[in-house]
Order: structure tokens, then C-alpha cells, then sequence
């Protein structure tokens, strides 16, 4: 079924959120606001939304360290995320995961993940408890090239297939793992090939195209649904700024990248741009309307900054809980 | 009617058995646990009661192992995870370390993080530096972890079983060279809590902590001691973290004097800790040093009598009681 013109607004909308959200977070870490550090996914927003749409309600995610957009684009409150990345009381965890810890389990956000390809085996597994518990669920495990090369990647895309999980593995290619581009980490610059190696599909797609990588990942859903196990979805995309807020701030931070291959990627492959256009094209949106929406994401942004900047911080005592389940629980 | 004596190998399968028949989130992975039954025979009959879908045979996945049984803990599972030794433990630290033990922490407090993760542990039966290690220390310096374990075979069904419980994650450690050793196990379920040590024998000359394949070595030494009229007192802490430090205290009170006698290593060994603790809550009451009887920092080898040699043994626990007793 296409999807509707709502549903396309609907997906914008999100993407535009996502970008908005990564912009102002990078504008509050050169400001000092951001304790530590936070990876944006600008240029990826594509991946995040395209995927996530084609989620049911009820079907979890696994998500990495640049996970803000997978939050958002699954419907999580952006107040208490940007609270977390703040590090404030109001955040999904109180404040002591910060942005590589993300989660909302009353939306099935497992959590993310500061360890790079971790997540790949948790993904694997909750698919195993929804086919033990038959709960007619599935589980997305985002991760990125870079993960691609860890062993839990091998590890856990063979142990879903021996398993048949109803597990989507979707690897983010933005084409770098910090410096180091994937063309110089990979014998064989295609990931999604090497899903014929453990016997389940794989499918390579743009990824700055949302509507690509939404039909793609909706097909692997539906065959995890009907029972026919996992499958491996790249898509690849490029990731606009350095490798993280805080090294893109450092002198010579993104000096690895050759001259003009960002200027390009930005002018001619924004995920938001291109959606933008096809939009235009189908009717669905003018230039004023993209304009209002625009505002209108900005504004989430702003009023989510008026929450978590005016959030308490944690109550020193929280340093020492959720390290042990309460006693009496069972 | 004498009391029932099953071998520690059977009160695991035995425990893992009555678990997943109690509640059906409970489930067995690990590689050779299922047909097999485990390398060392420990899950003998689980596949047999409960089939392929409660008792997964896994490739060889240390990794995928542990990350597989957080998952499926996470989304409402409670997974008994094998790792067939200790050493390996090594190859999924992360899926333990970072990933189970802060979960709980690093998700809001919310996610359930309740399994199990079993491994065979020590030496002594010469299978070398890679497959004879006790590395009980490295869980027990992670917060988010419990760290049980068991002598023998009452306390192993009776510690799972809690294990298997809990609502945190466990490291269950099996010491090897006890599987084959049998000991009066009851009919009748029954648990025993976690945290909680048990003075093995009581006296009043000294207190000597043993765990793994040292609590059976401690309890000839103290036979052998009393012979000499020394009366020992043994205590088994059975759970590591949380450590039930009073009932060492108590002991220390009332008997003045302590060793520490475990397999693992002595440099950074949970001996150093629990002297560390004796003495901060107890040191006016100590009349002698404290002392440990520990593996030297060295290789474990496969000679039979190079490994007796590394390996405390008996007669090390009576020769370090003299050293303090006379
Ligand atoms: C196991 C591990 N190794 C290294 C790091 C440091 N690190 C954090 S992100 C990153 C790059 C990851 O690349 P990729 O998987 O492609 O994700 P991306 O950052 O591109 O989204 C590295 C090396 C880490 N966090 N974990
Ligand atoms: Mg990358």
C-alpha cells in the first residue's frame, strides 16, 4: 500500500524535528550546555524516520550512540530527551545516561547504546523473547558501518539466523566510523552482501531517500512478521557534521574528510532537501506551507529547550539508585 | 530413610529443571547445554524434559550469548545463559560489564534485567591456563552484578534457584572439580537466599573464609587441625556480592584470628577485600595479622604436580592456621 499524503507529511514533519533537535543541541554544546558530548545524525535523518515507519505501534528498537533521531522519529517525548542530553532530573534517566542513553520503554525504546555494536546482540535477543512469548512483535536494531566490522555483528546477524528472530538489522552507513571512512574498514564496501553469508536477505538502499529505505524496511517487517526470520537492511547515507558535537568543536576535528565532499553531500543530498522537492512534485506541500512546518518544528525545539533548561538537576541521591532492583521486587 | 546424595552436577540440572517448569520465562542457552547435555554434564536431562524450545544449543558465540539472553530478559524473558568456563567470560566482559550489570541503571530504572549467567570455574583437574581460572574478583568489582558461588551440592540447587529469582543479574560460578561430588540434597524444593554466608563448622581458635574447591579443602584442614587442638571455624561466604561481611565479623569477634582461602589469584583476589573489610569493622578484635591463601600470580600449568604445587591445597590452609595459631 503507498503511503498516504499524510503519512509523508507526517514523515517530514518528523525528519524536520530531528533536525531542528540535532541543530540546537549543537548550538547549546558550543554554549557549554551539553555535559560531555552528543553525535548528531544530520544528513541521516532519512534512515531514522524511514525505518521507524514502518514500525507498528507495539514493535521495539535497539538504537546506538547517535540515536536522537531514532527516538524522536519512533515519537518519544522530546522534552525529556533533550532534558537527558541536558543531564537534568526530568530526563529518561533522571539525568545519568545522557544522550548515548536514550530510552522510552513505554514506546518499546529498549535503549542506546555508548558501546559501538552492542546493541546488535540485544536486538537479536528481544527478538528471541518475542518468538518464545509468540507476541506477534518485531525488533529494529539500528546500528552503523562502523559496528559492521565488530564481532557482535557476526556473532549476532549467524545467531538470528540459526534462531529465526523476528529481528531487523538495520545498518546506518553514513560512511565513516569516526575518521575513519568505510571504503579503508571494509574488504567489500557492501555490508548488505554479506546477509547471503548468514542466510537471510539482504538489502542495500539510499539511504537519504525516506521513502526507499521505508520500503525496505517495511518489507523485511512484514516477512519477520509472517515468521520468516531476520534480515539485514543498509542504508547508506553520510553524516553532515564530525563525528561527534564535541570533536567537531576541536581544532582540525573533522580535518579527515576530503575538501568539498561535505559541501556536496549538503547541497545535493539532504535527505530533507530531497524529500522536500519530492513533496513539491507529488502536491502534497508549497513553498509556504514547507516554510510553516519548518517554523512550527522549530518551535518544538524551543519549547522543548524552555522545559529542560528550566528542569531541576538531579537530587545528589540519585547518584546511588537503579543499580539494583528495589528490594520486594520480584 | 537416609537422605538423598545427588552430585552437583545433578542439583544444577536438577534446579534448572524445577525453574523452568515453575515459570515459563525461564530458559536454558548456552552451547552444549541442549543435546549434550554440557560439556561438564551439568544440564544432563533438561532437553530431555523440555525440548528445543525452552533449551537452546547456541553456535560458539560468547558474545551473542550473553547480548541474546539481555535482549530476551529485557523484553520479559528470564534466560539462563551458559558460558561453558569462566575464562571465556573474557570475550563477552562487555555484554556483562557494561551491558547487563548497567542496564538497569542506564535505563531509567525501568527494564527487567533479571538473568542468569552460569560458567564453570577453577583448576585442578589439568586442563591448563586457559580453562582453570577463578575470576570471581572481576564480577565481584561491578556494580549491578550478583556473584554467587557454591560448594556444594545442597547450596548450588538451592542458590540457582534464587539465582534464576532474582530480579538482577547473577554470575553463577561452578567450581569444576565439584560437579562429580555428591552430597545430601532433599527431595522437597526448597531456596536459599542470596547474600547470605553459612559457618560450615564452628570453633573458637580461628575463622577461616573458603569458597569453591577451597571450602571442601578448608573443611579436611580443620579436621586435620583439630586433631592438633586447634579448633577452626569455617565459614562460606556462597554469595560474593552482596557479601554477607557480618556473619565473617561475627565469626573474627569471637574467634580473634583470620585467613582467607580462595583458588583465584592472591594479587587483587576477593581475600584483599574481605581483609580490607575485617579489619576497618573489626581490627580490635584481631590478635594476629590476617592471612590468605591464594593461587601465587602465576600460569595455571597442566602437570599434575606442577598444578598441585600452584594450587592452595590442604595442607597450605593447616601450614598458614600454624603460622598464626601458636
Ligand atoms: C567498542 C567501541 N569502540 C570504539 C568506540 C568509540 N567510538 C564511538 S562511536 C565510534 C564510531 C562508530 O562508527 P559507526 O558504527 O559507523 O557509527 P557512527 O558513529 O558513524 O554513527 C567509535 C569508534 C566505542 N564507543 N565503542
Ligand atoms: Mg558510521
Amino acid at each position: 500500500m503507498p503511503l498516504t499524503k499524510e503519512a509523508l507529511l507526517n514523515m517530514y514533519r518528523r525528519m524536520l524535528t530531528i533536525r531542528h533537535f540535532e541543530e540546537g543541541i549543537t548550538e547549546f554544546s558550543r554554549q557549554g550546555l551539553v555535559p560531555g558530548t552528543g553525535h548528531v545524525s544530520i544528513g541521516e535523518e532519512a534512515v531514522a524516520v524511514g525505518s521507524c515507519s514502518a514500525l507498528g505501534d507495539k514493535d521495539y528498537i535497539i538504537s546506538t550512540h547517535r540515536a536522537h533521531g531514532h527516538l524522536l522519529a519512533r515519537g518519544a517525548d522530546i522534552n525529556v530527551i533533550l532534558a537527558e542530553v541536558l543531564g537534568k532530573a526530568t530526563g529518561c534517566t533522571g539525568g545519568k545516561g545522557g544522550s548515548m542513553h536514550l530510552s522510552d520503554f513505554s514506546r518499546q525504546i529498549l535503549g542506546t547504546n555508548g558501546i559501538v555494536g552492542a546493541g546488535i546482540n540485544i536486538a537479536g535477543g528481544v527478538g528471541l523473547a518475542i518468538k518464545m512469548r509468540q507476541t506477534g512483535q518485531i525488533c529494529l536494531g539500528f546500528f552503523g558501518d562502523g559496528a559492521a566490522n565488530r564481532g557482535t555483528f557476526h556473532e549476532g546477524l549467524n545467531m538470528a539466523a540459526v534462531l529465526q528472530v523476528p529481528t531487523v538489522f538495520v545498518c546506518t552507513n553514513n560512511q565513516y566510523g569516526l575518521s575513519m571512512p568505510q571504503c579503508k574498514a571494509c574488504g567489500n564496501i557492501d555490508i548488505s552482501a554479506r546477509a547471503n553469508g548468514y542466510g537471510m536477505p539482504g538489502y542495500r538502499v539510499d539511504g537519504t531517500d525516506v521513502i526507499a529505505v521505508y520500503e525496505a524496511v517495511k518489507s523485511a517487517v512484514d516477512r519477520a512478521r509472517d515468521g520468516e526470520g531476520p534480515s539485514l537492511i543498509e542504508a547508506v547515507s553520510y553524516r553532515l557534521r564530525g563525528h561527534s558535537m564535541r570533536m567537531d568543536q576541536m581544532p582540525g576535528g573533522s580535518d579527515y574528510r576530503p575538501n568539498g565532499e561535505v559541501e556536496d553531500w549538503a547541497e545535493n543530498k539532504d535527505p530533507l532537501k530531497i524529500f522536500r522537492s519530492k513533496l513539491k512534485e507529488l502536491g502534497y506541500i508549497n513553498e509556504k506551507e514547507a516554510e510553516q512546518l519548518d517554523a512550527e518544528c522549530r518551535q518544538l525545539f524551543e519549547s522543548a529547550a524552555d522545559f529542560a533548561l528550566n528542569s531541576p538537576e538531579p537530587e545528589p541521591e540519585t547518584a546511588f539508585t537503579w543499580i539494583y532492583a528495589p528490594e520486594g521486587v520480584k | 530413610m537416609p537422605e538423598r546424595q545427588i552430585s552437583y552436577r545433578e542439583a544444577v540440572a536438577e534446579a534448572i529443571k524445577e525453574e523452568i517448569a515453575r515459570d515459563d520465562r525461564v530458559f536454558l542457552m548456552g552451547e552444549d547445554v541442549g543435546v549434550l547435555g554440557g560439556a561438564f554434564g551439568s544440564t544432563k536431562g533438561v532437553y530431555d524434559a523440555f525440548g528445543g524450545e525452552r533449551v537452546l544449543d547456541t553456535p560458539i558465540s560468547e558474545t551473542a550469548i550473553v547480548g541474546y539472553a539481555l535482549g530476551a530478559a529485557m523484553a520479559g524473558m528470564r534466560p539462563i545463559a551458559e558460558i561453558m568456563r569462566v575464562d571465556w567470560m573474557t570475550i563477552c566482559m562487555d555484554e556483562i560489564v557494561n551491558q547487563t550489570a548497567k542496564m538497569r541503571f542506564l535505563s531509567g530504572g525501568h527494564p527487567d534485567v533479571a538473568l542468569v549467567i552460569r560458567a564453570a570455574a577453577e583448576g585442578g583437574i589439568g586442563l591448563g591456563g586457559q580453562h582453570s581460572q577463578s575470576f570471581e574478583a572481576w564480577f565481584v568489582h561491578i556494580p549491578g552484578l550478583k556473584v554467587v558461588m557454591p560448594s556444594t551440592p545442597y547450596d548450588v540447587k538451592g542458590l540457582l534457584k534464587s539465582a534464576v529469582r532474582d530480579p538482577n543479574p547473577v554470575i553463577f560460578l561452578e567450581p569444576g572439580v565439584l560437579y562429580g561430588v555428591s552430597g545430601p540434597v532433599p527431595e522437597e524444593e526448597y531456596v536459599i537466599p542470596l547474600g547470605k554466608a553459612e559457618v560450615k563448622r564452628e570453633g573458637k581458635d580461628i575463622t577461616i573464609v573458603a569458597w569453591g574447591t577451597l571450602l571442601p579443602k578448608t573443611l579436611n584442614a580443620a579436621q586435620t587441625l583439630a586433631n592438633e587442638g586447634i579448633e577452626a571455624e569455617v565459614v562460606d561466604p556462597r554469595t560474593l556480592r552482596p557479601l554477607d561481611i557480618d556473619t565473617i565479623i561475627d565469626s573474627v569477634k569471637k574467634t580473634g584470628r583470620l585467613i582467607i582461602a580462595h583458588e583465584a589469584m592472591k594479587t587483587g583476589g576477593v581475600g584483599a577485600e574481605i581483609a580490607a573489610l575485617v579489619q576497618e569493622r573489626a581490627f580490635d578484635h584481631l590478635d594476629a595479622p590476617i592471612k590468605r591463601v591464594a593461587t601465587p600470580d602465576v600460569i595455571i600449568p597442566v602437570n599434575r604436580s606442577l598444578e598441585r604445587l600452584v594450587l592452595p591445597q590442604e595442607d597450605t590452609v593447616v601450614e598458614a592456621v600454624k603460622s598464626i595459631c601458636s
